[in-house]
């Protein structure tokens, strides 16, 4: 049977249709095999079934035990510095309690913690919005907790930003590149328009190092990075032992990072 | 049929030349912000949506509310609409093409839109409102275009265009409400996490687009031979009258909840907007022009001497419009991210490029729907 010229352009344009589109869709839909990354751990890589980390908040004592750990996770992840908050990316930063821990302040606070900054991050949650919230997968959570960004597939639609009730998420409003002062090689820089945020150090997990922050807290252990599943981990003991908090529990996301507020000699 | 929007009077070519060189201005400065970054906006870290999502919001409104011409046409035979369904229906082309273009020039990477469609993401409602736009869009194309196709070779529409238009009904509603669902499933927006949100949304949106088809109306009466007629046009009046007390009601429900409740995350907001919220106010003066137009076109609306003469009844539907332009197309949106997530302040204001652009984009609507017009209005007056 012969088609004409007619017949074999409506052929073609439909199979084209369906071949770009369809499989695909179908596919995704079915299951949830479209993750963007997909890493196979090296041998040297530190595991975990779920990332967690607590914060102790006693153990920051001067401005410098804050600078430190900014420094150590902005430098090497090349977050640039604007100079003004309107263009602004950051990934861990502080803020008193009233800001870190709103409706939970009371007027009767102790001063010491009332005014005491709070190192606060991404808190990769169990179930985050931003991940619920995203259309094209582009922010997703590893099976280790990590949320993850990948800054190839956002198209910047900043619905992430709208969802995330932690504002931990920063956009590249320009182009950041100008503004690295000096340029870690080994974790790419970001272009204008897409969002970014903490990532748990997930490359330096890999390489079966801690996070840069945690790292930079290693005399003090003001900062604590383990395993919430494994009983016997660091996280787990300070969690056992002290009373923690975690930010706007209500809304029900889960954080993974916990914050110790009072006992120094606790943790 | 498109031929006939090439020919037209003077002062036809000269709208359609003006709406030409601000969609023009807007690209120019679209080009900056592509190369820039949105960074050449007004928007921020604390303040990540802005003018072009507001116009958005409003839009799918103005858009989905087409269903009020076609729906009592359609469904209940209601003949008198039967003038004017088509222009709901490339009302509704126009403005859903606005706002694609808002989405659009809203992205950050808008090279990459189509991963929304490469990477299916049914969890994401955006990925649901994209699917019910651009449904929504391409059926009133068909609709609109296929209807005024047969009328003038006077004869009935095609047969199978009815499930069509009984499709088209139904998916109206669904382009708002999704849209309202982007908002009000937000954990941590007190502002936005409300169920009335979507009603509330339908009831702005009737009032809202029924309010710019009479105006639109009256337009195309006063410079072409062809009348909607009266009694549409009053129908029309009586539709807004009703929705717009639900609007102020449903607004009147939200400040119950928030004020009796006397919780704080639910309460800043609504001060941020109305009363100015630890020294920062910006956006006060504009809500309460937004609150009296709405009082205003609720007084012309309910009193009937003003609602049937057209003249009042025309002021009362741009009452309406401002009105609610100001309050979705702004203060929604923006209030929404005042305060912040760790409840501090920053606040918005769009800049000049920012508002190039989005004039830019309202040009390239108006063109369509000039175009649009100018083939239905010469359809209409040569079957007349």
């Amino acid at each position: 049977m012969s088609i004409n010229r007619r017949q074999f352009l409506k052929i073609a344009g439909i199979s084209t249709i369906v071949g770009l589109g369809g499989t695909t869709t179908i596919k995704a839909l079915w299951r949830d095999e479209l993750e963007a990354s997909q890493v196979s751990p090296s041998p040297e890589a530190l595991v975990a079934k779920r990332w967690a980390m607590v914060v102790d908040v006693s153990k920051f004592k001067i401005d410098n035990d804050y600078k430190r750990v900014i420094d150590a996770c902005h430098r090497i992840h090349n977050v640039p510095d604007f100079g003004n908050p309107k263009d602004e990316v950051k990934w861990i930063w502080t803020d008193t309690f009233s800001h870190a821990f709103p409706g939970q302040e009371h007027e009767y606070m102790e001063g010491g913690i009332k005014h005491k900054p709070f190192m606060i991050l991404c808190n990769h949650c169990d179930n985050p919005p931003c991940v619920r919230v995203c259309p094209t997968k582009a922010t997703f959570k590893r099976e280790d907790g990590i949320v993850m960004m990948d800054f190839h597939r956002c198209i910047g639609c900043r619905f992430c930003m709208a969802a995330c009730p932690f504002g931990a998420r920063s956009f590249n409003w320009r182009d950041p590149r100008p503004f690295i002062k000096e340029e870690n090689k080994e974790f790419p820089t970001r272009t204008i328009g897409v969002v970014e945020k903490c990532n748990f150090c997930y490359e330096r997990l890999a390489k079966g190092l801690i996070p840069a922050c945690v790292e930079a807290c290693k005399d003090n252990k003001a900062l604590v990075f383990g395993d919430l599943k494994d009983p016997n981990s660091e996280v787990r003991k300070i969690l056992s032992s002290c009373y923690t908090i975690r930010r706007k529990s209500e809304l029900g996301t889960q954080p993974s990072v916990f914050y110790v507020i009072g006992g120094s000699n606790n943790a | 049929m498109l031929e006939k929007a090439l020919t037209g009077s003077r002062r036809y070519w000269i709208w359609v030349f003006s709406l030409l060189v601000m969609s023009g201005i807007g690209f120019i400065f679209y080009l900056k912000q592509l190369s820039y970054g949105l960074g050449i906006t007004g928007m921020s870290r604390d303040v990540s949506w802005g003018f072009y999502i507001g116009q958005f919001t409003l839009l799918v409104g103005v858009a989905a509310s087409a269903v009020i011409v076609v729906l009592p046409y359609y469904l209940h035979n209601y003949k008198q609409f039967g003038r004017i369904t088509v222009l709901g229906e490339f009302l509704a082309v126009a403005s859903v093409t606005m706002c694609l273009l808002f989405i659009f020039v809203d992205l950050g990477q808008p090279f990459r839109i189509l991963n929304v469609l490469l990477y299916p993401t049914p969890n994401s409602v955006m990925f649901w409102d994209a699917v019910v736009l651009s449904g929504y869009l391409l059926l009133n194309i068909v609709i609109g275009w296929t209807v005024l196709g047969a009328e003038r070779k006077a004869s009935p529409p095609p047969d199978w265009l009815k499930p069509l238009i009984y499709l088209s009904i139904a998916w109206a509603p669904s382009i708002h409400i999704v849209t309202a669902f982007l908002y009000s499933g937000l954990p941590g927006r007190h502002f936005w996490l409300t169920a009335i949100m979507a009603v509330r949304f339908l009831a702005s949106a009737f009032a809202s687009g029924p309010a710019l088809i009479i105006i639109l109306c009256l337009i195309v009466r006063g410079f072409t031979k062809f009348d909607p007629g009266r009694e549409a046009i009053q129908t029309l009046g009586k539709i807004i009258t009703y929705t717009m007390i639900l609007n102020v009601l449903f607004l009147g429900f939200e400040l119950f909840t928030a004020f009796y409740s006397n919780i704080p995350g639910h309460m800043h907001t609504f001060q941020y907007l109305h009363a100015g919220l630890e020294g920062y106010g910006k956006l006060v003066p504009m809500m309460w022009i937004s609150n009296i137009l709405a009082v205003v076109s609720l007084v012309l609306l309910i009193n009937p001497a003003t609602r049937k003469n057209e003249r009042t009844l025309s002021m009362a539907s741009a009452s309406i419009f401002i009105s609610l332009w100001i309050d979705k197309g702004f203060g929604l949106v923006v209030g929404g991210f005042i305060p912040n997530p760790l409840e501090k302040i920053t606040e918005y204001w769009p800049t000049m490029p920012e508002t190039l652009i989005t004039l830019g984009v309202w040009a390239i609507g108006f063109l369509i729907l000039t175009i649009l017009y100018k083939v239905a209005v010469s359809v209409k007056e040569e079957i007349a």
